[in-house]
């Protein structure tokens, strides 16, 4: 069932605005050879789209591609070509997904292929395999390609070094290789006006995620929060139009706080909130609907999710800052989740767990995401220990629909939220 | 008499159990799930019911002092001509479809020889088998009446449509026709009259054994007449979401897996369920709660099915593995833990000489490392643990469960139950008396 297909999928304005927003970027990449556009492919995580802007230059986002296509059910035909070119099957989906995507003429959603990166922009966080993705597109397209080291929070920390680091790699080479590639020359000015944007929107996002504070909550923070995050982690963030979408979204959240509404959901308000989750891990894409209805059924709604966070910690108090453009270009870089360390994420979710008041944890362990998955048990069971409260691990993929199964993840979900009723009625009767 | 029903309806077989408002285990049912949750549903809580029934005139006749040390042989008596009873009734239920279904032109002309055949195997089935499968010294392989049925009218088909000149394909064709649609239809709900039924055969049995028969008709009335009223139902398993229930009535077989061992051995804190298509790590605490689990995810190596597969490779019987791999001297190593791939391996190392006991002793490893992984990943093993499911009859799967256990663990109290196999059906039952007693 494709979210095209299937009967009336219910939308707020802000959705049907993301969804014009995205489609005019697809439109825009896929019409450079006309405009004359350059475009440079890059990461969610340490995305520097304000800079890119600078430059005049269209964001392409190899990642965003595959979860479309994912949602798209394309993804899994595109998985087993780039197989059948001999990448492993333990390898990132994303990454054959894209390979498999070239191999299909590298068409976009809107049916026109994608043109050829100009660029390649390697802002590497955290995620090694994002190194070795570049490198074969490297070797595909043959094209300018930089990359923008950014030190790992080992100690879960950010110091100076770190930070001088990176700036220095920005002014020496990533900012002449854009003007090299762009010929535009870079001018700071223009920076700081879309870095005012960006903080301006996400002040609103941060509103928005902090919203399911609320009971009920009136959104949720990993289905629907994959949404909410879209604009500002994709190719839109410093722009008007961004600001302008979280005004929206704020206004939409505001209405249903008045009216005491629980999160939207495909088929309309959810009812009762039965549960309050915070979540670790990125989503399945392939089964994105199907996923997220096994949660609003039995009443789950996710109050807080880390995947939410991999493009930027803001509501840790992050924000883009255009007073120090390209320090807070550093800031953002290293702080992306990706970038954080085991413990930083312990405290991050006990945060959620404590802050949001959610009945339990859940980890969405993704099958072909060792970056996201090492560790994963562990930390589930420090965040037990910490909180006293119930855990439970499912595990799936991101855009390989092999890995997504049904009947097992909704037989996991479903015991563990009747195990969370019978500690919370266990809790009771104990107190009582 | 208020009765509290769980039902667990797993990939092979469906159970039920019967408990009182006190927790007392009133009976116990068991039936193949075939492909109809429904049925299954409805047989095997008819068949904890007749197991209900047993216990009450088991406790009837305890308090009566001329049969009081008589007990077990009378109701193994009762129980074996109760089901004798089942088993004519059902013949006839049997008899009757398969006459229905002597229809269509591939037998135009042929119908009289063939229902006159089919009224012979019948007739002989419920005059004579009858008497032989239910005797008192006959032994039974299986109560399903498919399984009974079956291999007899085989048997007496095959000589009656030769005498007859009857082809025994169309017999055949008459039976297999039929066999699903008697099997999906419940038996007739008048248990009290094949009780006395039964009864009256008992007392036949044992007249003159030096017992008053006579003593025995109150306590039976007594226990007949105690009207057993399905007060809640939980159901859980697989075929759960199949139930005709309202949610309320359905829980997850991981929470009642866990409360079922509790109520078997309080003590438990680590539960280990090997079924047929998967393998559960349970942590509990004091009171049955649940606290963590770990499933099988995305294969089924290492659980009953695995064995199965084993056993079809080596054309064994599932239930000879175990006894053969006890007769290992040593443990060969199966380093796959998929299914397949196990069996290349046993080919292989058959093909390199190993001995067929020596290979499946480390088969039984290899299942058992698989799930005390599946045990770590839930957190590990904490005394009182104890091994439910289909696999925990296995004995060699048990030898290496214990050896794997203390070689990680150190010394753990092992609990294992004959009857573990209901132990997902004992959590519901509980389930569904704590709905309405504890409400």
């Amino acid at each position: 069932m494709s979210a095209a297909t299937s009967p009336e999928v219910i939308k707020e304005p802000s959705m049907v605005k993301q969804k014009e927003m995205i489609a005019g970027n697809y439109d825009r990449l896929t019409s450079t050879k006309e405009s004359g556009e350059k475009v440079v492919s890059t990461f969610v995580p340490g995305n520097l789209n304000e800079l890119i802007m600078c430059f005049d230059m269209v964001n392409n986002l190899p990642e965003t591609n595959a979860i479309q296509n994912g949602m798209r059910k394309v993804s899994g035909g595109m998985i087993m070509d780039a197989e059948k070119a001999g990448h492993s099957e333990d390898v990132c989906t994303y990454v054959k997904a894209d390979i498999g995507m070239m191999g299909r003429g590298n068409i976009a959603p809107n049916g026109k292929p994608m043109p050829a990166p100009d660029m390649l922009l390697l802002s590497y966080t955290g995620c090694f395999t994002f190194m070795k993705w570049f490198e074969l597109l490297r070797h595909e397209y043959k094209c300018p390609t930089v990359m923008l080291q950014i030190p790992y929070q080992g100690d879960g920390k950010i110091t100076k070094n770190m930070r001088d680091f990176v700036v220095k790699q920005l002014k020496e080479e990533v900012i002449p290789m854009f003007e090299k590639v762009s010929g535009v020359k870079f001018d700071i000015d223009r920076l700081r006006e879309y870095l005012k944007n960006s903080a301006k929107a996400e002040d609103n996002l941060v509103w928005v995620l902090e919203s399911a504070k609320n009971r009920p909550s009136p959104i949720d923070a990993y289905f629907g929060g994959v949404y909410y995050i879209g604009p500002m982690f994709t190719a839109f963030r410093g722009t008007a139009d961004a600001v302008e979408y979280y005004d929206l979204v704020r206004k939409e959240i505001e209405q249903r706080i008045r009216e005491g509404k629980g999160p939207i959901t495909p088929e309309g308000d959810m009812k009762e909130e039965k549960y309050r989750l915070v979540v670790e891990g990125p989503p399945n894409w392939t089964s994105f609907r199907e996923f997220w209805k096994l949660f609003y059924d039995e009443g789950a709604v996710v109050v807080a999710s880390s995947y939410t966070k991999v493009g930027g910690l803001y509501d840790q108090g992050f924000r883009h800052d255009p007073n120090d453009p390209l320090g807070t270009l550093a800031d953002y870089c290293l702080g992306c989740y990706t970038n954080n360390n085991l413990p930083q994420r312990v405290e991050l979710l006990e945060k959620y767990m404590n802050d949001y008041q959610a009945d339990g944890l859940l980890i969405n362990s993704i099958k072909s995401c060792n970056s996201f998955s090492a560790g994963q048990l562990l930390m589930m069971r420090e965040i037990e220990k910490r909180t006293g409260k119930p855990a439970a691990f499912i595990e799936t993929d991101l855009v390989d629909p092999r890995y997504f199964s049904h009947a097992n993840v909704k037989n996991r979900l479903e015991s563990y939220f009747q195990m969370v009723d019978q500690k919370r009625s266990g809790a009771s009767l104990a107190a009582a | 008499m208020e009765c509290f029903v769980g039902i667990d309806l797993g990939s092979t077989t469906t159970k039920a159990v019967v408990m009182d408002d006190k927790g007392q285990v009133l009976g116990r049912g068991i039936t193949n799930s075939r492909s109809n949750y429904d049925t299954a549903a409805r047989v095997s809580k008819l068949e904890a019911f007749i197991d209900a029934r047993l216990s009450l005139i088991r406790r009837e006749l305890e308090k009566v002092p001329a049969v009081a040390d008589r007990v077990d042989e009378i109701l193994s008596g009762l129980t074996r001509n109760f089901r004798r009873e089942q088993f004519v009734e059902q013949l006839g239920d049997l008899e009757q479809t398969c006459v229905a279904n002597v229809e269509g032109p591939r037998f135009a002309g042929k119908e009289k020889a063939i229902i006159g055949a089919l009224t012979e195997v019948f007739r002989r089935l419920r005059e004579e088998e009858a008497d032989k499968l239910f005797a008192p010294t006959a032994q039974r392989k299986s109560d399903f009446f498919r399984d009974l049925a079956g291999s007899r009218f085989m048997q007496i088909g095959e000589e009656v449509a030769r005498d007859a000149g009857v082809p025994f394909d169309h017999l055949l064709h008459m039976y297999d026709k039929s066999i699903i649609e008697v099997e999906n239809r419940p038996p007739s709900a008048d248990m009290n009259r094949k009780f006395r039924t039964a009864m009256e055969r008992v007392r036949g049995e044992l007249s003159g054994a030096d017992l008053d028969t006579a003593a025995l008709g109150a306590p039976i009335d007594a226990a007949l007449d105690v009207d057993m009223v399905e007060r809640y139902v939980v159901g859980t398993g697989y075929g759960r979401v199949r139930l005709p229930f309202p949610k309320e009535h359905i829980r997850s077989e991981i929470l009642c897996h866990g409360l079922g061992a509790h109520l078997m051995y309080p003590k438990t804190r680590t539960v280990l369920d090997i079924g047929g298509q998967d393998t559960k790590g349970i942590q509990i605490d004091e009171k049955g709660i649940v606290v963590n689990f770990q499933m099988n995810d995305r294969c089924a190596a290492g659980t009953g099915r695995y064995l199965g597969y084993v056993a079809d490779e080596m054309n064994m019987g599932l239930h000879e593995l175990g006894p053969l791999a006890m007769k290992a001297t040593k443990s060969i190593r199966i380093n796959s833990t998929c299914t397949v791939f196990a069996g290349a391996e046993l080919r292989d190392r058959l093909a390199l000489g190993d001995k067929r006991e020596d290979i499946l002793a480390g088969l039984h490893r290899a299942i058992m490392l698989r799930a005390m992984s599946i045990i770590s990943r839930s957190g590990g093993i904490t005394d009182e643990f104890t091994f439910t499911g289909g696999v925990a009859k296995n004995e060699a799967a048990v030898k290496e469960l214990r050896q794997l256990v203390k070689e990680n663990y150190g010394e753990v109290k092992i609990n294992i139950d004959p009857d573990s196999i209901y132990t997902g059906a004992l959590g519901a039952s509980e389930f569904a008396r704590r709905a309405v007693v504890e409400a």
